[in-house]
């Protein structure tokens, strides 16, 4: 924790859990029986991202995980996102990700419904990232990877 | 005039202007420099008393326009040593100079069944153009490796040149991500040997060293104006005059022509040939008071104070704990990418940042150097200008290791 006052107010952006998630990413391995798979690229910076995922029968996701190099910000969110789609549906997750952007682009999310609780509380640690213009894209490239994934594209990116 | 470098900050108004609460220390110069007074006023008086169109009024504030764009084409040629001021053309920036050549020697004089050899060490703006071409024209691309150290492998250089086809050598002289200085003269006399022509990318070099064209013998040279303390929206692409005289024009349009008719047109002599439209006039007058500024201080002193720095710099870059530097040049400017090992370059930067410290994180326009050297994921660089002290060296070596306590 040393440094905090050094580097200012950055506790908001590199809180604990995601500087751990972004240390030890949840769900950092390939799925090799993955129904749905799409590369995320952040050209700019070269962050870069392999998402896979395990479909039920009936259309959930069962399981997530994810292969990549990046920051700490972006390995963090993909690590949480991994985490909080497991047991959604396409919609259910789509939804989350939408909230998520405006969490990420704002700080706040009007638009979050009661149903979308859970997630976004999980997903709050990262909303600091708002005061940090250039990072958002950090933060947003694992859902955009998702809907690529989502909607059977190959590639996403957040440019 | 001795080298007072607290003396010279005050020049730059930037760098009284705190960020994040915090004294700026400015470690991006090699991306773009900040701005010396000077330069900002000779812009502004520009525009508040002397501006018009160039080369087409006749009437006196034309003329004073004129004469003073033509005066910064003169301040080029003596800043570079280049024989004759007619061999200086403006452009955008380095990069429009270099798809000049792309376009107009590449094109209009180079033939199809001849070799381009760059380096690994190049700049996009010095690698994208000549891949252009070659797809276009179907010109080979060669690439000179760079050795572990960061250094132009000149075996690899002479072998890539050794069987006569190679028509250009289009080489950085010096790195903008390994800080080094290539020997440009043994360049030179090795291409012409072989029967290639040399274009030299001063970008970085000219900010740091004293560049004579004359001497290097090489046959186009090209730098930015904003890396030199200059303003954005002009460059440098010098050329010996023979060449550019047989080069077609790069863009066509007004004060690029002899004579049009719909039937033909003739180009203009050089440099008009290659300055199609009104151009950046009150840029070559900001460009011409950075040459005045940088010639005032000395381009030796500027040199001294920098090598100073570059070697305080490596001593206490190397104390930094999991601190790996990218290239380790003996003949080196002021330019230094890293990693350092629990923190990603973005994240060191924005981190950086909040402590009042500018420096660039990702693959500085040069993705292949990086893959090169297995760092896809991209460095961190500081660079130096000629306001950069040793205490700010210091500030940033005492923060990289706050920095890696802070992601440990
Ligand atoms: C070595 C080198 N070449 C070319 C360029 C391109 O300069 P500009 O963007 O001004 O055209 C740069 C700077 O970005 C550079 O460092």
């Amino acid at each position: 924790m040393s440094g905090g006052d050094f580097f200012g107010d950055l506790r908001d952006l590199y809180q604990e859990v995601i500087l751990d998630h972004g240390r030890k990413p949840r769900n950092f391995r390939r799925l090799e029986d993955a129904d749905r798979t799409a590369r995320g690229d952040n050209p700019m910076c070269g962050d870069r991202m392999e998402l896979f995922l395990k479909m039920t029968p009936d259309g959930h996701i069962a399981d997530a995980a994810f292969q990549g190099r990046g920051c700490a910000v972006s390995m963090a969110s993909a690590s949480l996102m991994t985490e909080t789609v497991k047991g959604k549906t396409p919609e259910e997750a789509q939804a989350v990700g939408t909230a998520f952007r405006d969490l990420a682009m704002t700080g706040q999310c009007p638009a979050c419904a009661a149903s979308l609780e859970d997630a976004m509380e999980r997903l709050t640690p990262l909303s600091g990232v708002h005061e940090f213009p250039s990072r958002v894209k950090c933060a947003t490239l694992a859902w955009h990877t998702l809907n690529a994934a989502l909607a059977g594209a190959k590639e996403a990116s957040s440019e | 005039m001795s080298f007072d470098v607290q003396r010279i900050r005050q020049d730059f108004p930037i760098l009284s202007q705190p960020q994040h609460g915090k004294p700026l220390v400015f470690l991006d110069s090699g991306a773009s420099a900040q701005k010396p007074r000077a330069v900002i006023d000779a812009m502004t008086r520009c525009m508040e008393t002397a501006y018009a169109n160039v080369h087409r009024g006749a009437y006196r504030l034309s003329e004073v326009a004129t004469d003073a764009y033509e005066a910064a084409r003169g301040a080029v040629a003596r800043f570079i040593n280049a024989p004759d001021a007619r061999e200086v053309v403006f452009t955008r920036n380095s990069t429009e100079a270099i798809n000049l050549v792309a376009h107009s020697w590449g094109r209009g004089v180079m033939r199809p069944d001849q070799a381009l050899l760059i380096s690994e060490l190049e700049h996009h703006a010095n690698i994208v153009p000549w891949q252009m071409l070659r797809d276009e024209r179907g010109n080979q691309l060669r690439v000179c490796r760079v050795t572990d150290a960061g250094e132009l492998d000149m075996e690899d250089l002479a072998a890539k040149l050794a069987d006569g086809k190679v028509g250009l050598v289009a080489l950085a002289h010096m790195s903008n991500v390994l800080g080094t200085v290539t020997p440009v003269e043994r360049v030179v006399a090795l291409a012409h040997a072989h029967g290639a022509k040399v274009l030299l990318d001063g970008s970085q070099a000219v900010v740091h060293r004293r560049v004579d064209v004359a001497a290097i013998g090489c046959d186009f040279y090209c730098f930015t104006g904003h890396k030199l303390y200059g303003p954005t929206g002009i460059g440098v692409l010098w050329g010996k005059l023979g060449h550019l005289d047989r080069m077609p024009p790069f863009l066509g349009g007004g004060d690029m022509i002899e004579s049009v008719s719909f039937e033909k047109s003739t180009w203009a002599k050089p440099p008009a040939r290659f300055e199609a439209g009104t151009p950046a006039i009150i840029e070559a007058v900001g460009l011409h008071a950075a040459i005045d500024y940088v010639n005032a201080i000395g381009m030796p002193a500027i040199e001294a104070h920098e090598r100073a720095l570059v070697d305080h710099a490596m001593r206490k870059l190397s104390d930094v704990p999991g601190l790996t530097l990218l290239g380790r040049a003996q003949d080196r400017g002021g330019v230094f990418a890293f990693s350092l090992d629990n923190a990603h370059p973005h994240d060191l930067s924005t981190l950086l940042d909040r402590a009042g410290i500018c420096i660039r994180a990702g693959r500085h326009c040069a993705e292949p150097l990086h893959t090169r050297f297995g760092v896809e994921q991209g460095t961190a660089r500081a660079s130096f200008g000629l306001y950069t002290t040793p205490e700010e060296v210091d500030y940033l070596a005492g923060a990289l290791v706050k920095a890696r306590e802070f992601f440990a």
